[in-house]
């Protein structure tokens, strides 16, 4: 039966397209499958990362809140906060990351904001603004490791 | 149309709107609390507390807490429903991050005029 439809296909009758889609088959394109050599364009790493440290962000929420709710607390409980943010390693390391995330998070959204307002949208724009969103950000991430420590 | 019961807005449009309005209004908190650690790198019990007793700031953070729960809830609703397909985990996924948003917000609240 299939044959039958193939051998028909072949021959000029073909309601189904079904000489494409053999083509296509059975066609010897060339079929990457290395996934190494495959990588996003910076636009779409920016966006991910955009999305990545949002969810960071929320949950650093309760580190916030936490210091927050303590340093408010009382001269003791500020005390506290301080003396962690100044000698505790652990603690620098969360503060540096939630503050990278913070200035990521930030810039990528500033660049969002510019393109709402049709600013650079077009594929030499994106690329150039997930650059400058890439350098500035490394930049604050630097800045923000050398206010922590 | 496309109708969806978990967004915020109930309309895609709606949500871009929030999304956009809360983000100002945290990049603009954002900026002041790093200026004003920045600015008082010597802060101390008395100074810090005194500025969150003022009404200003207590507005401005309740704000900036508001926005934060409208933001996330925009942002994570998004993620969620790019990502997690199957229906079960996705809602239980989102009654999560409702929880975490509600205990965020009355936190923020008792630390602004607790006890």
């Amino acid at each position: 039966m299939i044959q039958l439809l193939k051998t028909t296909a072949l021959n000029g009758h073909d309601p189904f397209g079904l000489r494409e889609c053999l083509r296509a088959v059975n066609s010897k394109r060339p079929v990457n499958l290395d996934l190494s050599t495959i990588h996003f364009p910076l636009p779409a790493l920016t966006s991910i990362a955009h999305r990545i440290t949002g969810v960071i962000l929320f949950v650093g929420l309760i580190f916030g809140f936490w210091a927050l709710d303590a340093s408010l607390s009382s001269p003791e409980g500020f005390e506290s906060v301080r003396s962690a943010l100044a000698h505790n390693v652990l603690v620098k390391l969360i503060a540096w990351g939630l503050l990278s995330a913070l200035g990521f998070h930030f810039v990528a959204g500033i660049k969002h904001l510019l393109m709402d307002t049709g600013y650079g949208v077009d594929l030499e724009g994106g690329n150039r603004k997930a650059q400058i969103t890439v350098v500035i950000s490394a930049v604050l991430v630097v800045l923000a490791g050398v206010w922590v420590w | 149309m496309v109708t969806n019961i978990t967004n915020l807005g109930r309309s895609g449009l709606s949500d871009w709107l929030i999304q956009r309005v809360s983000a100002v209004v945290l990049a603009l908190y954002a900026l002041f609390v790093v200026a004003y650690l920045l600015f008082h790198p010597n802060l101390d019990y008395a100074t810090w507390s005194g500025l969150f007793a003022q009404t200003w700031m207590r507005i401005f953070s309740l704000l900036a807490f508001i926005s934060m729960a409208a933001h996330a809830w925009v942002g994570l609703w998004t993620v969620s429903t790019d990502y997690l397909k199957h229906t079960g985990v996705r809602f239980g996924f989102q009654a999560v991050v409702i929880l975490a948003i509600f205990v965020f917000l009355v936190w923020g609240v008792q630390v602004l005029w607790g006890a």
